[in-house]
């Protein structure tokens, strides 16, 4: 394996690529007859589902290997790991749930891992339609305002009558031919190319050309207007959905763009001036925010009403210590949604500390490799695009296992390639392939018709 | 199974997947080391690798902005490493009296050791020869940027 790296040292590292995605493929096969042993099940679906999950993984190697030849090597294992962790957790769950219906004598409740392996066969569908047909980031700056529009009506879907629909109190979800879909999800990729493909067209405006108001240097409404509308109409629609976690990450989204396109820091304290001035708003004025206020301050003082969910994720933290209970031998399922939103809680219980520490290693290294892109990246709109996207998996990744840790009050987001659900894994999956499209363009040593031009320039002066 | 089995496979499974964390990081870490310009190189282009002398003569930036044609004609504007701005609002960089010009017409960006000119949004327009500028495009020594009455060249 070393031997093959060193060799592959100033190459593409397509090999590296290939083997750490066996290598993540098969930590889903131990984790999984880890799970059917100690739980005592042996399900021969199980070795279809992990050798199609495996087949599909290859074939995205190859179409990486044919499209993106220069692309990040480490982006995709990564998020083949993680994925692969969730799959192997959902099983665990399943299995979980159909112990307790036979201990109850209750109808079987269907096992969720075969749709979430459908939902995983779409996202890399997605992902290889996106590497086959977006060949060259920089034409998604044209989609701006495009994407912007859309953004604003993936999120209002939901809000419609017949197709939306309410679980769980918030409204995010539509139904269409008997699925029911996230449109919030694809909304984030899409507002992400907007804020990119705005902000590089105005980024010097928005640097250096300031009106000066009661002495401050305010930006032109020329600027950053439209900017702000977007938004504004994205947090509104979010408020009348209840979605606190996408009104947060969006926010954190357009903090974070704005930064990296201006390079003022002020932008940072503005931004966090505004968060705690949005934050108090909401805290009087709605009453599901200061709920999740108060269960963070204090998740004990209902431990078997509000702050049962957190309370007992908290529990299976415990339970897991340092070295975690192993896999399918603690108790993730007295959680609450164990399988989307506290995902986190019902790995940190089985794999402990150390394997919670492993899994967020993994997110750390998909921002690092993200971020890379956008530094290396030689055109500012790609520079921008991925950082955004960058940020949106970091910020969504904080957001909700700060929120399942008790670390910062509990908003919820699915987490990233984990948690069971379609319409987040096809999101993440769409944002992954569009990172290793930048990071192509970044790393690849081909000389674009851009770049002859400049190279001429060089010999000529 | 044996409770001791369990216990050797759940300390096995996490060595398993710090494994996989650290192989990941250890190629990342190399990919961090190796130098920038470490590519595969096609033969063709490494025979042509310049001296290091000639790349450095190749990377010298225009550092002076000549207008050519105007009421500043001229004028002879020292180019920093700082973006400029040109236009007819007094905080601009290069302030220009003429009505063809907008408040905030065009800025100039120092990109390596080119300048990338960009439209802010002017009514008339920012001219490089006879193409009108619409994205962020490379000003080369040698052709004119035109602002209203005003024509203007890089030189080094």
């Amino acid at each position: 394996m070393t031997e093959t790296l060193n060799r592959y040292r100033v190459s593409t590292r397509r090999s590296a690529e290939l083997v750490l995605l066996v290598g993540a493929w098969l930590i889903g096969v131990f984790a999984w007859i880890l799970v059917d042993s100690a739980t005592g099940e042996s399900s021969l679906g199980g070795w279809t589902s992990l050798l199609s999950a495996g087949l599909l993984l290859l074939i995205t190697h190859g179409v990486v290997r044919w499209q993106a030849p220069y692309a990040d090597p480490l982006l995709l294992p990564s998020v083949a790991a993680l994925n692969m962790l969730g799959l192997a957790m959902i099983h665990r769950l399943d299995i979980a749930a159909a112990q307790r219906a036979i201990s109850n004598g209750s109808p079987m409740p269907t096992p969720d891992v075969y749709l979430q392996l459908t939902w995983m066969l779409l996202g890399l569908v997605a992902f290889i339609l996106i590497l086959i047909f977006v060949t060259d980031h920089r034409r998604l700056q044209r989609f701006t305002f495009t994407a912007g529009f859309a953004g604003i009506v993936l999120l209002f879907f939901p809000l419609l009558p017949f197709i939306g629909s309410e679980i769980n109190g918030a409204r995010l979800w539509i139904n269409v031919l008997g699925f029911s879909f996230q449109p919030g999800e694809l909304a984030k990729v899409a507002l992400t190319i907007f804020f990119a493909g705005f902000l590089v067209s105005r980024r010097h405006s928005l640097a250096l050309i300031h009106n000066k108001i009661l002495g401050v240097g305010v930006p032109r409404a020329k600027d950053l207007g439209p900017l702000i509308l977007v938004w504004f109409a994205a947090l509104l629609v979010l408020i009348l959905e209840r979605d606190l976690g996408t009104s947060l990450l969006l926010f954190g989204l357009f903090i974070v763009t704005l930064y990296v396109a201006t390079g003022r820091r002020s932008w940072v304290l503005i931004g966090a001036g505004l968060l705690t001035v949005g934050g108090s708003l909401a805290y009087f004025a709605f009453g599901h925010v200061r709920i999740r206020f108060n269960i963070w301050l204090d998740p004990f003082a209902d431990a078997n009403g509000s702050g049962f969910q957190i309370v007992q994720s908290l529990y299976g933290f415990a339970n897991g210590g340092i070295f975690g209970t192993g896999w399918g031998q603690g108790y993730p399922q007295l959680v609450p949604f164990a399988k989307t939103d506290f995902i986190t809680s019902a790995l940190g219980e089985e794999l402990g500390l150390m394997g919670l520490i492993a899994i967020l290693l993994l997110f750390a290294i998909v921002v690092e490799r993200g971020a890379r892109a956008a530094v290396a990246t030689r055109d500012p709109f790609g520079n921008l695009l991925a950082i955004g996207l960058t940020a949106v998996i970091g910020i969504q990744t904080f957001i909700v296992i700060g929120g399942v840790t008790r670390l910062v009050p509990l908003t919820g987001l699915t987490t990233p390639f984990l948690s069971y659900g379609g319409s987040s894994l096809i999101a993440n999956y769409i944002i992954i392939a569009l990172l290793i499209r930048i990071s192509n363009a970044a790393r690849a040593p081909e000389v674009s018709d851009a770049d002859l031009v400049l190279r001429q320039d060089d010999v000529s002066d | 199974m044996s409770e001791l089995l369990l216990s050797i496979l759940r300390i096995g499974f996490l060595i398993a997947l710090w494994w996989f964390v650290l192989t990941v990081v250890s190629v990342l870490r190399r990919d961090l080391q190796a130098p920038r310009d470490a590519k595969p190189l096609t033969p063709a282009r490494t025979s042509q690798r310049p001296s290091p002398r000639a790349t450095l003569r190749a990377r010298k930036t225009s550092t002076q902005l000549v207008i050519v044609e105007g009421t500043l004609r001229g004028t002879v504007v020292p180019l920093g490493s700082s973006p400029i701005v040109i236009g007819r609002a007094s905080d601009a960089t290069i302030v220009l009296d003429d009505d063809f010009v907008s408040t905030h017409h065009a800025s100039l960006t120092p990109n390596g050791n080119h300048w990338i000119v960009e439209d802010l949004g002017s009514t008339n327009g920012t001219w490089i020869d006879k193409t009108r500028v619409s994205t962020p495009t490379v000003f080369k020594p040698g052709t004119q940027l035109r602002i209203g009455k005003t024509s203007m060249e890089l030189s080094s």
